[in-house]
């Protein structure tokens, strides 16, 4: 089972749940940048939640089927279609061999997400498809797709009986983002005016955002002790803020250390939503309680239980 | 010494913080909840990334919740021994210092007015904590360099070091596990793969483990580069009381 990529877009990867277990040893976590819709790609073709999938960047892939698959797109609208027509988002269709499935440029979001029954098979490295662009390994080859890969999917065993009712709500991100997060680690190490204008003020996404980090402008924060640390942990949604006074809020394929000082943490169910914004758009972080923080982490949990799509 | 602060880190990562600085007591306090955490498993707990002076804990918020996991980690706390062990697990890397491999050499002992020799026999004299593994997967942060040969980073740093390179850059040195662009001044090089993502362990070494260099030559250094390959190389561990 397997699909050809005809054109590949200037960023498309192999990407699932990311490595857990391998930070203590340096490896980047890597991973999709926004797992929720990564999960709701899976969860409409029958897949189980943390298949390998393709993460496509502000431009979509054009692909040739060779076998019959479930496909489904989820997160980013990239105008999908399936041989010249067009298909929705968030919905599970079926397609056969010599299908031709073409993705365009993002028109809403900065991501979407092409999930295939059986999920994509590439070599798990160190416990995960993911691939590490950084030092070039898991993934497709350890590098992002080109013209003329051929891409294996795994085996699939659950035959829908009805694939037209294999949806999901359909999405929208705009260009104005609220993301909400929990002070510290260290914010002793700032100002009170300076948390006060990092919770307050709007700040844009820049182009020099990627996967590593999303790279945040807006007026500048003066820590009264400098914004050195010793280095400690990172974790995905950390938000460094470093001499220039610029915040950076940590993506998929951070450091697993580093010397900055962390203002706030974004919730990880706000770290999906981060990845949808493009340059330009807009940012502002919301400050709530760990505890808030647990419920929203719990509730999201319960969305794909309670979603029975082969129902 | 187990005075330590919480902090919190969004929903789902906890850093135990012990006093911030850098030294092997207070890094012996990371290494030993590290060890404690691991023989002593908390449900939920996903990961940890012990670094100089904390150790951040990352775990799943819908299986226990910071409050509890907090509890769980205190009670660990106050069980660790506060003695520090003389126990050392010391991983020997052996380094072939020829001219091939020590393009940096001569800068060294211009800098520090001394031999090759002598700079060889105080690299290699040595055994090296490992404070933290972080940057690249097995990126190894080493303690206890001797100031002698202490030399500032190249003023234009490489675009690409090749793996295995040996390195000094300040007051520190240590190994790239993988090629990356760096300004160490290059020593020597090991024939062994610190990393490897193909082996069942990709990382040789863990945190508050130890390395020794091991001086050897050319012959040796493409006999081990062979064993390596065919995946039969197995590098010496001592462990020392």
């Amino acid at each position: 089972m397997s699909f050809e990529i005809l054109s590949a877009g200037p960023l498309s990867t192999v990407q699932d749940l990311g490595r857990f277990g391998v930070m203590k040893s340096g490896f980047s976590q890597n991973g999709a940048m926004d797992v929720f819709s990564m999960q709701c790609a899976n969860r409409l073709v029958g897949n189980a939640l943390g298949c390998a999938v393709v993460e496509m960047t502000m431009l979509g892939i054009k692909a040739r089927f060779n076998d019959y698959a479930v496909i489904a797109f989820s997160g980013g609208d990239f105008s999908p279609e399936i041989n010249g027509e067009k298909i929705e988002m968030n919905r599970a269709y079926e397609v056969s061999s010599g299908d031709v499935v073409e993705c365009f440029a993002a028109r809403d979001g900065a991501r979407c997400y092409l999930a295939v029954s059986g999920g994509i098979d590439v070599p798990v490295v160190t416990g995960s498809r993911s691939t590490n662009l950084k030092c070039e390994f898991g993934g497709y080859k350890g590098r992002k797709l080109q013209k003329g890969d051929l891409i294996s999917t795994g085996k699939y065993n659950i035959a829908p009986s009805d694939i037209s009712k294999c949806r999901l709500p359909k999405q929208t991100f705009g260009n104005a983002f609220e993301v909400r997060a929990v002070l510290g680690p260290q914010d002793d190490m700032f100002t009170k005016s300076d948390i006060e204008l990092f919770f307050s003020q709007e700040y844009e996404v820049t182009a020099e955002s990627d996967r590593m980090g999303m790279k945040l402008f807006g007026e500048a924060l003066k820590s009264k002790n400098g914004f050195d640390i010793i280095s400690d942990g990172i974790v995905l949604g950390s938000v460094q803020v470093p001499a220039s006074g610029q915040p950076i809020v940590l993506m998929s394929d951070h450091q697993t250390t580093g010397g900055y000082a962390k203002i706030a943490t974004v919730i990880s169910c706000d770290v999906s939503l981060l990845a949808q914004a493009k340059p330009k758009s807009r940012v502002r972080f919301k400050q709530i309680s760990i505890e808030e923080a647990e419920k929203i982490n719990k509730k999201q949990k319960k969305y794909f239980e309670n979603k029975l799509i082969f129902g | 010494m187990n005075e330590y602060s919480f902090l919190q880190n969004g929903d789902n990562a906890l850093t135990v913080q012990f006093r911030q600085e850098i030294s092997r007591e207070v890094n012996f306090c990371v290494s030993s909840l590290a060890k404690a955490l691991s023989e002593n498993p908390i449900m939920g707990v996903v990961e940890i990334i012990p670094t100089f002076c904390s150790l951040t804990v990352c775990y799943d918020c819908t299986l226990i919740s910071a409050k509890k996991l907090k509890l769980r980690i205190k009670r660990l706390i106050s069980k660790m021994e506060s003695n520090q062990s003389d126990f050392k697990k010391i991983h020997i890397i052996p380094v072939c210092y020829d001219d091939e491999f020590s393009l940096d050499m001569e800068n060294v002992s211009n800098h520090t007015g001394l031999t090759k020799e002598e700079i060889i026999s105080i690299h290699s004299g040595t055994d090296y904590l490992i404070y933290m593994l972080g940057f690249l997967p097995g990126f190894a942060y080493l303690g206890g360099m001797d100031e002698r040969i202490a030399v500032p980073r190249l003023e234009n740093p490489r675009t690409v070091i090749p793996a295995g390179s040996v390195g000094i850059g300040g007051s520190q040195t240590g190994i790239y596990p993988l090629a990356s662009p760096g300004g160490w001044q290059l020593i020597g090089r090991t024939p062994i793969k610190p990393y490897d993502a193909s082996r069942e362990n990709p990382i040789l070494y863990n945190a508050g483990e130890y390395i020794r260099f091991k001086r050897i030559s050319k012959a040796e250094y493409d006999e081990i580069e062979k064993l390596v390959e065919s995946g039969e190389y197995r590098h010496e561990v001592v462990e020392e009381d």
